[in-house]
Order: C-alpha cells, then structure tokens, then sequence
C-alpha cells in the first residue's frame, strides 16, 4: 500500500511539473529576456546530462569505454556524419575499447 | 526493469511507467524505496528529478505554440528526449511532428520494455555490454551539436558541463542538473552587462 502511495504522489507531481512549464503564459514568454532565458536552459540543462550520462557512475565520476564512444561521436559530428553515423560510431567504439580492455 | 527487483509488483512497475514517465525519476523512486527509504523521501527524490521537465515546458510551448485543449495531453510526453528533438528542427510544423513521434515511440517502448522487464523476460540482456549505453550521451551530443550556433550557448554548455560533473560527488542525484541549469541566466548575466559597457547610450537594450 505504502509503494501504492509512492507511485500516486510521483505520477501526479511529476505530471504537474510537465504541465507548469507548459501553462505559463504567451504574455510572459514574449519578454526577451524571458524567452532568451527559456532557450538556453535545455541547452544548459541537456549538455549537463550528456556529460553525467558518459562520464558518471553512480556519485563517482569514471573515465571509462563511454568516454571513447562520445569522442568517436564528436568526431562524427565535426565531420557532418548523419546522425545515426554518430550514434553507431559511438556505440562501435564503446563496445571495442570494452572488448579490447576485457 | 530494475523495479521488478525492489519489492514492486508488475502492476506497480507499469504504472510507474505509465503515469510517471521520466526515466530519471522513476529509478530514483525505485531506487530509494529498494533502499528502504519511506514512500515520502522517495516520492520527493523523484519529484525533484523531474523538475527540470518543467523548463523544458517553457521552451516547447513557445516553439509548439499548442492549443490550450491540447496541452494536458502534451504535457506527460514533456521529457529530455522528446525537447532534444523538438528543438533541432527546423520549423515549428517539424519541431511538432518530431515531439509527437519522439513522445508515441518513446511512450511505447518506454512501458513496453517495462512491462517485459518487470514479467522476468531477462532476455534483453546488459546493455553495457554492447556497448549500447554509450548510444544516450552520443543521441543528446548529435541534437545538442546544431544548438550551439554562438559562444552564447557554447558557454553555456561548457559551464554546464563543469557544473553537472563537479557537483556530481556532492549532491543528491538529480541535483547537480538543476544547478546546471544555473549556467543559462549566469551567461546570459554576463553577456547583458557585456552589451551594455560596449553601447553605454542602450538604456536597458538587452531586456
């Protein structure tokens, strides 16, 4: 029952949250600062998690294969690959340095 | 998948799936409850996880533009994934196409893997093993690439960086992203004053 209410309170406040973000009214996003605000915070936002996504294990920060595979994506991208090149390239290479380390 | 091995039900680890929906908090909910933390320190971490929904719902409603009526239904597909891909399109009929099919794909695979993970069917196998958890970070790196047109967003993202990772060791998890996202108005703190030294006789021209 205990787990019941833990599922019920996250499901309705994280749905509350998605939808805020979607409330706020067109007259507030008109000002420029807001809206220029509104445009760099998935930048910040997603660079921090593509960051903690390859370079994170648990609390511990770890250089490990993904590091590899997320250079090898960079390359691709500089290089104009498409964009399941890049996501391929990365996974090639994550799975080959495993492979090679053991 | 993880749920099944925390004491939930398959009932319970579906529902999280669908009502829920934000990876992120999801595990931090399970993990926290497998840890024997009480249903409210645990409903807490999660829902902390998922703020950062929150300013992505600034931006895609003004790149959707959607109708009031609409709204609602749109908000539970309001995730990392689904902005990432919204915001790299071009136009705003591709930039709504791209969330639509982002969010039903996603949704789908999302409660479906779910439901066979949480059912035993263990057949997928370690991710990491193939190399495959590598495939998230190169996925966000390929939408944020085009994002990052002027030093205003490079640095941006650099600070970002910076933040998520050294705050990363100290922080509850979840945490270091949203101070993350501090590096947004920070820049754009410096580049407005920036504006203002080289055009002193802009009264207020950057707000």
């Amino acid at each position: 029952m205990n787990i019941w209410i833990a599922v019920a309170v996250t499901a309705v406040g994280c749905y509350a949250v998605k939808l805020a973000g979607l409330l706020v009214p067109a007259g507030v996003l008109e000002r420029p600062l807001v809206r220029r605000l509104a445009a760099l915070l998935p930048v910040a936002l997603l660079a921090a998690l593509t960051a903690q996504q390859a370079f994170a294990d648990g609390h511990a920060l770890v250089l490990d294969a993904r590091a590899a595979g997320l250079g090898a994506a960079g390359v691709a991208l500089l290089l104009r690959a498409p964009f399941l090149l890049v996501v391929a390239a990365a996974v090639v290479v994550t799975a080959g340095v495993r492979a090679v380390a053991g | 998948m993880t749920s099944a091995g925390s004491g939930l039900t398959v009932w319970q680890s579906c529902a999280l799936s669908l009502l829920v929906f934000t990876g992120a908090s999801q595990f931090a909910l399970v993990g926290a409850l497998a840890a024997g933390g009480g249903a409210v320190t645990a409903a807490a971490g999660a829902l902390f996880l998922g703020v950062r929904n929150a300013f992505y719902g600034l931006r895609l409603s003004q790149l959707l533009a959607l109708p009031r009526a609409v709204r609602p239904f749109a908000a539970q597909w309001v995730i990392d994934e689904t902005t990432a891909v919204s915001l790299a399109q071009p136009t705003r009929r591709n930039a709504r196409m791209g969330f639509a099919v982002t969010g039903l794909s996603l949704y789908l695979l999302w409660n479906l893997t779910t439901l066979l993970g949480a059912l035993g069917a263990e057949a997928i196998g370690d991710t990491a093993l193939w190399g495959l958890d590598a495939a998230g970070p190169a996925v966000f790196l390929a939408l944020l690439a085009p994002m990052l047109r002027t030093t205003t967003e490079r640095a941006v993202a650099v600070l970002a960086v910076l933040l998520g990772l050294g705050l990363l060791p100290v922080l509850p998890a979840g945490v270091p992203v949203l101070v993350a996202a501090l590096a947004a108005p920070a820049v754009l703190y410096v580049v407005g004053r920036r504006e203002r030294t080289v055009r002193p006789g802009a009264p207020g021209g950057t707000r």
